[in-house]
Protein backbone atom coordinates (compact mmCIF):
# COMPACT_ATOMS: atom_id res chain seq x y z
CA UNK A 1 0.00 0.00 0.00
CA UNK A 2 2.73 2.49 0.87
CA UNK A 3 6.44 2.31 0.40
CA UNK A 4 8.25 2.42 3.73
CA UNK A 5 11.70 3.27 2.43
CA UNK A 6 13.15 6.77 2.07
CA UNK A 7 12.97 7.56 -1.62
CA UNK A 8 14.72 10.15 -3.74
CA UNK A 9 11.37 11.93 -3.78
CA UNK A 10 11.54 12.22 0.00
CA UNK A 11 15.05 13.62 -0.06
CA UNK A 12 14.04 16.17 -2.68
CA UNK A 13 11.07 17.10 -0.50
CA UNK A 14 13.45 17.63 2.43
CA UNK A 15 15.80 19.66 0.26
CA UNK A 16 12.88 21.88 -0.64
CA UNK A 17 12.30 22.32 3.10
CA UNK A 18 15.98 23.16 3.47
CA UNK A 19 15.48 25.85 0.85
CA UNK A 20 12.72 27.36 3.00
CA UNK A 21 15.02 27.18 6.04
CA UNK A 22 17.73 28.98 4.06
CA UNK A 23 15.30 31.69 2.94
CA UNK A 24 14.00 32.19 6.48
CA UNK A 25 17.57 32.38 7.75
CA UNK A 26 18.56 34.84 5.04
CA UNK A 27 15.76 37.29 5.85
CA UNK A 28 16.15 36.82 9.61
CA UNK A 29 19.91 37.44 9.51
CA UNK A 30 19.61 40.34 7.07
CA UNK A 31 16.80 42.04 8.98
CA UNK A 32 18.32 41.26 12.36
CA UNK A 33 21.72 42.60 11.33
CA UNK A 34 20.46 45.83 9.75
CA UNK A 35 18.19 46.58 12.72
CA UNK A 36 20.82 45.39 15.22
CA UNK A 37 23.46 47.62 13.64
CA UNK A 38 21.24 50.69 13.90
CA UNK A 39 19.98 49.90 17.40
CA UNK A 40 23.44 48.87 18.62
CA UNK A 41 25.03 52.09 17.38
CA UNK A 42 22.27 54.08 19.04
CA UNK A 43 22.78 52.18 22.29
CA UNK A 44 26.56 52.63 22.17
CA UNK A 45 26.88 56.23 21.01
CA UNK A 46 23.75 58.00 22.25
CA UNK A 47 23.17 57.20 25.91
CA UNK A 48 20.03 58.57 27.50
CA UNK A 49 16.45 57.51 27.85
CA UNK A 50 15.75 56.52 24.20
CA UNK A 51 18.66 54.15 24.39
CA UNK A 52 17.50 52.76 27.74
CA UNK A 53 13.92 52.38 26.52
CA UNK A 54 15.12 50.56 23.42
CA UNK A 55 17.24 48.28 25.58
CA UNK A 56 14.21 47.44 27.73
CA UNK A 57 12.05 46.62 24.70
CA UNK A 58 14.76 44.45 23.16
CA UNK A 59 15.16 42.66 26.49
CA UNK A 60 11.57 41.44 26.08
CA UNK A 61 12.45 39.88 22.74
CA UNK A 62 15.50 38.24 24.25
CA UNK A 63 13.65 36.96 27.31
CA UNK A 64 10.39 35.54 25.94
CA UNK A 65 10.91 32.12 24.31
CA UNK A 66 10.97 32.37 20.54
CA UNK A 67 8.21 29.77 20.14
CA UNK A 68 5.84 31.89 22.23
CA UNK A 69 6.70 34.99 20.18
CA UNK A 70 5.98 33.17 16.93
CA UNK A 71 2.64 31.84 18.10
CA UNK A 72 1.56 35.16 19.65
CA UNK A 73 2.42 37.22 16.59
CA UNK A 74 0.73 34.66 14.36
CA UNK A 75 -2.40 34.92 16.51
CA UNK A 76 -2.46 38.69 16.88
CA UNK A 77 -1.51 39.70 13.32
CA UNK A 78 -5.00 38.95 11.88
CA UNK A 79 -6.66 40.61 14.91
CA UNK A 80 -4.68 43.76 14.10
CA UNK A 81 -5.92 43.51 10.53
CA UNK A 82 -2.56 42.49 9.11
CA UNK A 83 -2.86 40.03 6.28
CA UNK A 84 0.54 38.40 6.50
CA UNK A 85 1.59 34.97 5.27
CA UNK A 86 2.99 32.53 7.79
CA UNK A 87 6.35 32.86 6.04
CA UNK A 88 6.34 36.65 6.44
CA UNK A 89 5.43 36.33 10.11
CA UNK A 90 8.22 33.80 10.57
CA UNK A 91 10.73 36.16 8.96
CA UNK A 92 9.56 39.16 11.00
CA UNK A 93 9.67 37.36 14.34
CA UNK A 94 13.04 35.75 13.63
CA UNK A 95 14.49 39.08 12.44
CA UNK A 96 13.26 40.93 15.53
CA UNK A 97 14.59 38.20 17.77
CA UNK A 98 17.92 38.33 15.91
CA UNK A 99 17.98 42.14 16.12
CA UNK A 100 17.63 41.98 19.90
CA UNK A 101 20.77 39.85 20.15
CA UNK A 102 22.63 41.66 17.37
CA UNK A 103 22.06 45.00 19.11
CA UNK A 104 24.00 43.83 22.15
CA UNK A 105 26.79 42.37 19.98
CA UNK A 106 27.14 45.70 18.14
CA UNK A 107 26.90 47.76 21.33
CA UNK A 108 29.58 45.73 23.11
CA UNK A 109 31.86 45.71 20.04
CA UNK A 110 31.62 49.46 19.53
CA UNK A 111 32.27 50.11 23.22
CA UNK A 112 35.33 47.85 22.99
CA UNK A 113 37.03 50.37 20.66
CA UNK A 114 39.31 52.37 22.99
CA UNK A 115 38.30 55.99 23.45
CA UNK A 116 41.88 57.27 22.99
CA UNK A 117 41.97 55.68 19.53
CA UNK A 118 38.83 57.56 18.59
CA UNK A 119 40.29 60.75 20.05
CA UNK A 120 43.36 60.29 17.89
CA UNK A 121 41.12 60.06 14.83
CA UNK A 122 39.20 63.19 15.78
CA UNK A 123 42.43 65.05 16.57
CA UNK A 124 43.43 64.56 12.91
CA UNK A 125 40.36 66.55 11.89
CA UNK A 126 38.25 63.51 11.03
CA UNK A 127 34.51 64.01 11.46
CA UNK A 128 32.30 61.88 13.68
CA UNK A 129 31.18 60.00 10.58
CA UNK A 130 34.75 59.42 9.32
CA UNK A 131 35.71 58.15 12.76
CA UNK A 132 32.69 55.84 12.80
CA UNK A 133 33.19 54.37 9.34
CA UNK A 134 36.99 54.25 9.10
CA UNK A 135 37.95 53.46 12.70
CA UNK A 136 35.09 52.35 14.94
CA UNK A 137 33.18 49.97 12.68
CA UNK A 138 36.23 48.15 11.24
CA UNK A 139 37.68 47.70 14.72
CA UNK A 140 34.30 46.68 16.17
CA UNK A 141 33.80 44.16 13.36
CA UNK A 142 36.86 42.26 14.52
CA UNK A 143 35.46 42.07 18.04
CA UNK A 144 31.90 41.27 17.08
CA UNK A 145 32.26 38.82 14.22
CA UNK A 146 32.54 35.60 16.28
CA UNK A 147 29.40 36.55 18.22
CA UNK A 148 27.59 37.47 15.01
CA UNK A 149 28.49 34.14 13.36
CA UNK A 150 27.14 32.37 16.43
CA UNK A 151 23.94 34.41 16.15
CA UNK A 152 23.52 33.58 12.45
CA UNK A 153 23.98 29.85 13.08
CA UNK A 154 21.59 30.05 16.03
CA UNK A 155 18.92 31.78 13.93
CA UNK A 156 19.30 29.11 11.24
CA UNK A 157 18.56 26.35 13.72
CA UNK A 158 15.91 28.31 15.65
CA UNK A 159 14.06 28.91 12.37
CA UNK A 160 12.77 25.34 12.75
CA UNK A 161 10.30 26.66 15.35
CA UNK A 162 8.17 28.24 12.64
CA UNK A 163 6.89 24.74 11.85
CA UNK A 164 4.34 25.46 14.59
CA UNK A 165 2.61 28.04 12.39
CA UNK A 166 2.46 25.66 9.44
CA UNK A 167 5.62 26.43 7.50
CA UNK A 168 7.15 23.34 5.97
CA UNK A 169 10.82 24.00 6.41
CA UNK A 170 13.57 21.41 6.81
CA UNK A 171 12.55 19.97 10.19
CA UNK A 172 8.83 19.89 9.39
CA UNK A 173 9.45 18.21 6.04
CA UNK A 174 11.61 15.65 7.83
CA UNK A 175 8.77 14.95 10.28
CA UNK A 176 6.40 14.40 7.39
CA UNK A 177 8.79 11.93 5.79
CA UNK A 178 9.26 10.16 9.15
CA UNK A 179 5.49 9.82 9.58
CA UNK A 180 5.25 8.12 6.23
CA UNK A 181 8.38 5.97 6.25
CA UNK A 182 8.69 5.29 9.99
CA UNK A 183 12.46 5.67 9.67
CA UNK A 184 13.24 8.44 12.16
CA UNK A 185 16.94 7.75 12.61
CA UNK A 186 17.77 7.77 8.92
CA UNK A 187 15.60 10.81 8.14
CA UNK A 188 16.88 12.85 11.11
CA UNK A 189 20.40 11.82 10.13
CA UNK A 190 19.82 13.26 6.66
CA UNK A 191 18.22 16.41 8.10
CA UNK A 192 21.14 16.86 10.50
CA UNK A 193 23.59 16.46 7.63
CA UNK A 194 21.75 19.12 5.63
CA UNK A 195 21.82 21.54 8.60
CA UNK A 196 25.54 20.86 8.91
CA UNK A 197 26.17 21.50 5.21
CA UNK A 198 24.43 24.88 5.56
CA UNK A 199 26.25 25.83 8.78
CA UNK A 200 29.73 24.70 7.89
CA UNK A 201 30.55 27.35 5.25
CA UNK A 202 29.28 30.13 7.55
CA UNK A 203 31.45 28.93 10.41
CA UNK A 204 34.45 28.49 8.10
CA UNK A 205 34.01 31.97 6.64
CA UNK A 206 34.14 33.39 10.17
CA UNK A 207 37.28 31.42 10.95
CA UNK A 208 38.86 32.60 7.70
CA UNK A 209 38.33 36.26 8.59
CA UNK A 210 39.67 35.70 12.08
CA UNK A 211 42.82 34.09 10.69
CA UNK A 212 43.26 36.95 8.25
CA UNK A 213 42.97 39.51 11.04
CA UNK A 214 45.24 37.56 13.34
CA UNK A 215 48.35 39.28 11.90
CA UNK A 216 47.14 42.75 12.78
CA UNK B 1 50.28 82.00 17.22
CA UNK B 2 48.57 80.24 20.12
CA UNK B 3 47.20 82.60 22.75
CA UNK B 4 45.93 81.12 25.99
CA UNK B 5 44.22 83.58 28.31
CA UNK B 6 43.07 82.83 31.87
CA UNK B 7 41.81 79.31 31.08
CA UNK B 8 39.89 77.46 33.77
CA UNK B 9 38.90 73.82 33.51
CA UNK B 10 37.36 71.40 36.00
CA UNK B 11 36.59 67.71 35.91
CA UNK B 12 33.65 67.47 38.29
CA UNK B 13 34.77 69.14 41.51
CA UNK B 14 38.44 68.91 40.62
CA UNK B 15 39.75 72.13 39.13
CA UNK B 16 42.74 71.12 36.96
CA UNK B 17 43.41 74.46 35.27
CA UNK B 18 43.13 77.50 37.54
CA UNK B 19 43.68 80.45 35.27
CA UNK B 20 46.42 79.53 32.80
CA UNK B 21 47.82 82.15 30.42
CA UNK B 22 50.64 81.79 27.92
CA UNK B 23 51.41 82.40 24.27
CA UNK B 24 53.32 80.33 21.74
CA UNK B 25 54.79 82.21 18.79
CA UNK B 26 55.22 80.75 15.33
CA UNK B 27 58.45 78.74 15.11
CA UNK B 28 58.80 78.55 18.87
CA UNK B 29 59.33 75.39 20.93
CA UNK B 30 57.73 75.61 24.36
CA UNK B 31 58.19 72.77 26.82
CA UNK B 32 55.74 72.28 29.64
CA UNK B 33 57.10 70.54 32.72
CA UNK B 34 55.57 69.76 36.09
CA UNK B 35 54.36 66.93 38.30
CA UNK B 36 51.68 64.40 37.41
CA UNK B 37 48.17 65.80 37.62
CA UNK B 38 49.36 69.39 37.37
CA UNK B 39 47.13 70.01 34.35
CA UNK B 40 49.75 69.95 31.58
CA UNK B 41 48.10 67.31 29.41
CA UNK B 42 44.65 68.80 29.91
CA UNK B 43 45.90 72.09 28.54
CA UNK B 44 46.99 70.40 25.29
CA UNK B 45 43.56 68.77 24.91
CA UNK B 46 41.98 72.19 25.34
CA UNK B 47 44.21 73.77 22.69
CA UNK B 48 42.74 71.63 19.91
CA UNK B 49 39.27 71.46 21.42
CA UNK B 50 39.29 67.80 22.46
CA UNK B 51 38.29 69.06 25.91
CA UNK B 52 35.95 72.01 26.48
CA UNK B 53 37.03 74.78 28.85
CA UNK B 54 34.98 76.42 31.59
CA UNK B 55 36.33 79.95 31.37
CA UNK B 56 38.97 81.96 29.55
CA UNK B 57 39.95 81.92 25.91
CA UNK B 58 42.25 80.05 23.56
CA UNK B 59 43.03 81.59 20.18
CA UNK B 60 44.89 79.75 17.44
CA UNK B 61 45.88 82.15 14.65
CA UNK B 62 43.18 84.44 15.98
CA UNK B 63 40.43 81.79 15.88
CA UNK B 64 38.65 81.19 19.18
CA UNK B 65 38.88 77.40 19.64
CA UNK B 66 35.95 77.19 22.03
CA UNK B 67 33.58 79.63 20.34
CA UNK B 68 30.35 77.92 19.32
CA UNK B 69 30.75 78.78 15.63
CA UNK B 70 34.28 77.39 15.30
CA UNK B 71 34.68 74.41 12.98
CA UNK B 72 36.91 72.22 15.11
CA UNK B 73 37.49 69.64 12.37
CA UNK B 74 38.81 72.44 10.22
CA UNK B 75 40.95 73.91 12.99
CA UNK B 76 42.46 70.53 13.89
CA UNK B 77 43.98 70.24 10.41
CA UNK B 78 46.64 72.71 11.43
CA UNK B 79 47.18 71.42 14.98
CA UNK B 80 48.80 68.01 15.13
CA UNK B 81 48.79 66.15 18.44
CA UNK B 82 50.71 63.08 19.53
CA UNK B 83 49.66 61.26 22.67
CA UNK B 84 51.43 59.35 25.41
CA UNK B 85 49.71 56.19 24.21
CA UNK B 86 50.41 56.30 20.49
CA UNK B 87 46.90 55.16 19.54
CA UNK B 88 47.73 53.45 16.27
CA UNK B 89 44.74 52.32 14.21
CA UNK B 90 45.40 48.58 14.64
CA UNK B 91 43.39 47.41 11.61
CA UNK B 92 45.42 49.53 9.16
CA UNK B 93 48.99 49.12 7.98
CA UNK B 94 51.58 51.76 8.88
CA UNK B 95 51.17 53.37 5.48
CA UNK B 96 47.35 53.30 5.70
CA UNK B 97 47.47 54.78 9.22
CA UNK B 98 49.28 57.82 7.85
CA UNK B 99 47.27 58.01 4.60
CA UNK B 100 43.86 57.97 6.27
CA UNK B 101 43.49 61.60 7.39
CA UNK B 102 44.88 63.16 4.18
CA UNK B 103 42.32 61.11 2.25
CA UNK B 104 39.32 61.62 4.53
CA UNK B 105 39.97 65.15 5.76
CA UNK B 106 41.90 66.81 2.94
CA UNK B 107 40.25 64.82 0.16
CA UNK B 108 43.56 63.75 -1.39
CA UNK B 109 43.59 60.97 -3.97
CA UNK B 110 45.01 57.61 -3.03
CA UNK B 111 48.20 58.32 -4.98
CA UNK B 112 48.67 61.77 -3.44
CA UNK B 113 48.00 60.47 0.06
CA UNK B 114 50.40 57.61 -0.47
CA UNK B 115 53.12 60.02 -1.62
CA UNK B 116 52.59 62.26 1.42
CA UNK B 117 52.51 59.32 3.83
CA UNK B 118 55.61 57.70 2.36
CA UNK B 119 57.46 60.99 2.60
CA UNK B 120 56.52 61.54 6.27
CA UNK B 121 57.29 57.94 7.23
CA UNK B 122 60.65 58.22 5.52
CA UNK B 123 61.23 61.41 7.48
CA UNK B 124 60.76 59.62 10.83
CA UNK B 125 62.81 56.63 9.68
CA UNK B 126 60.06 54.09 9.04
CA UNK B 127 60.36 53.72 5.28
CA UNK B 128 60.96 49.97 5.56
CA UNK B 129 57.80 49.42 7.66
CA UNK B 130 55.14 50.74 5.28
CA UNK B 131 53.18 47.52 4.79
CA UNK B 132 53.35 46.05 8.30
CA UNK B 133 50.63 46.36 10.92
CA UNK B 134 51.30 48.56 13.98
CA UNK B 135 51.26 45.55 16.33
CA UNK B 136 54.54 44.44 14.72
CA UNK B 137 56.28 47.69 15.64
CA UNK B 138 58.12 48.54 18.85
CA UNK B 139 56.70 51.27 21.06
CA UNK B 140 59.23 53.77 19.74
CA UNK B 141 58.38 52.90 16.14
CA UNK B 142 54.64 53.19 16.84
CA UNK B 143 55.22 56.58 18.42
CA UNK B 144 57.22 57.75 15.40
CA UNK B 145 54.40 56.48 13.19
CA UNK B 146 51.95 58.57 15.25
CA UNK B 147 54.20 61.59 14.67
CA UNK B 148 54.26 60.90 10.91
CA UNK B 149 50.48 60.52 10.98
CA UNK B 150 50.10 63.99 12.50
CA UNK B 151 52.73 65.47 10.13
CA UNK B 152 50.86 64.10 7.11
CA UNK B 153 48.28 66.83 7.63
CA UNK B 154 51.07 69.43 7.21
CA UNK B 155 50.12 71.10 10.50
CA UNK B 156 51.35 74.54 11.55
CA UNK B 157 51.53 73.45 15.19
CA UNK B 158 52.47 70.19 16.86
CA UNK B 159 51.42 69.29 20.40
CA UNK B 160 53.26 66.47 22.16
CA UNK B 161 51.68 64.95 25.25
CA UNK B 162 54.33 63.05 27.22
CA UNK B 163 55.23 61.14 24.09
CA UNK B 164 58.07 59.22 25.73
CA UNK B 165 56.42 58.38 29.05
CA UNK B 166 55.02 55.02 27.96
CA UNK B 167 58.23 53.89 26.25
CA UNK B 168 60.94 51.53 27.42
CA UNK B 169 63.98 53.63 28.40
CA UNK B 170 66.07 52.41 25.46
CA UNK B 171 63.38 53.59 23.01
CA UNK B 172 63.08 57.12 24.37
CA UNK B 173 66.10 58.38 22.42
CA UNK B 174 64.75 57.65 18.94
CA UNK B 175 61.54 59.56 19.63
CA UNK B 176 63.33 62.53 21.19
CA UNK B 177 65.65 62.60 18.15
CA UNK B 178 62.57 62.88 15.95
CA UNK B 179 61.31 65.81 18.03
CA UNK B 180 64.74 67.47 17.84
CA UNK B 181 64.67 67.09 14.07
CA UNK B 182 61.26 68.75 13.88
CA UNK B 183 62.33 71.66 16.06
CA UNK B 184 65.44 72.19 13.93
CA UNK B 185 63.12 72.39 10.91
CA UNK B 186 61.29 75.29 12.52
CA UNK B 187 58.09 73.48 13.57
CA UNK B 188 56.07 75.29 16.23
CA UNK B 189 55.81 72.85 19.12
CA UNK B 190 54.28 72.58 22.57
CA UNK B 191 55.97 69.68 24.32
CA UNK B 192 54.60 68.34 27.58
CA UNK B 193 57.45 66.26 28.93
CA UNK B 194 59.23 64.77 31.90
CA UNK B 195 62.55 64.78 30.02
CA UNK B 196 64.17 67.76 31.70
CA UNK B 197 67.42 67.52 29.73
CA UNK B 198 65.53 67.41 26.50
CA UNK B 199 63.41 70.40 27.51
CA UNK B 200 66.54 72.32 28.35
CA UNK B 201 68.28 71.44 25.06
CA UNK B 202 65.47 72.01 22.62
CA UNK B 203 63.09 74.60 24.03
CA UNK B 204 62.99 78.30 23.40
CA UNK B 205 60.95 78.62 26.56
CA UNK B 206 59.97 76.33 29.42
CA UNK B 207 56.77 76.59 31.45
CA UNK B 208 56.59 75.02 34.90
CA UNK B 209 53.12 73.81 35.86
CA UNK B 210 52.11 73.21 39.44
CA UNK B 211 48.60 72.48 40.70
CA UNK B 212 46.85 73.95 37.70
CA UNK B 213 48.91 77.12 37.41
CA UNK B 214 52.01 78.21 35.55
CA UNK B 215 54.47 79.11 38.27
CA UNK B 216 57.36 80.06 36.03
CA UNK B 217 57.85 80.55 32.33
CA UNK B 218 60.94 81.69 30.49
CA UNK B 219 64.14 80.56 28.76
CA UNK B 220 65.34 77.10 29.85
CA UNK B 221 68.51 78.46 31.39
CA UNK B 222 66.36 80.54 33.68
CA UNK B 223 63.50 78.12 34.56
CA UNK B 224 65.59 74.94 34.67
CA UNK B 225 69.08 76.40 35.17
CA UNK B 226 68.26 78.99 37.76
CA UNK B 227 64.70 78.56 39.02
CA UNK B 228 63.28 81.28 41.24
CA UNK B 229 60.26 79.62 42.82
CA UNK B 230 60.50 77.06 45.64
CA UNK B 231 57.96 74.77 43.82
CA UNK B 232 60.19 74.69 40.73
CA UNK B 233 63.30 73.97 42.76
CA UNK B 234 61.46 71.20 44.60
CA UNK B 235 60.18 69.65 41.36
CA UNK B 236 63.54 69.77 39.59
CA UNK B 237 65.15 68.11 42.59
CA UNK B 238 62.58 65.31 42.47
CA UNK B 239 63.13 64.46 38.81
CA UNK B 240 66.90 64.58 38.78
Amino acid sequence: MFDATVSLQDVLFMLHGAGITLLLTFWAVLGGTVLGLGFGLLRATAPGWPSLALGAVLDVFRSVPLLIQIILVNAFAPILGLDLSAFTIGCIVLATYGAAYCTEIVRASVLAVPLPTRRAARSLGMTWWDDLTAIVLPMALRVGLPGWIGLALGLMKDSALVLWIGIIELLRSSQIVITRTQQPLLVLGIAGAIYFVISFPIARAGAWFERRWHDQ
Amino acid sequence: MIEIADVHKSFGHLEVLKGVSMTVERGEVVSVIGGSGSGKSTLLMCINGLEPIDAGRILVDGVDVHASGTNLNHLRRKIGIVFQQWNAFPHLTVLENVMLAPRKVLGRSRAEAEAIATDRLDHVGLKDKLSVYPSRLSGGQQQRMAIARALAMSPDYMLFDEVTSALDPQLVGEVLDTLRMLSSEGMTMVVVTHEIHFARDVSDRVAFFHQGRIHEIGPPDQVIGNPGRPETIQFLKSVR
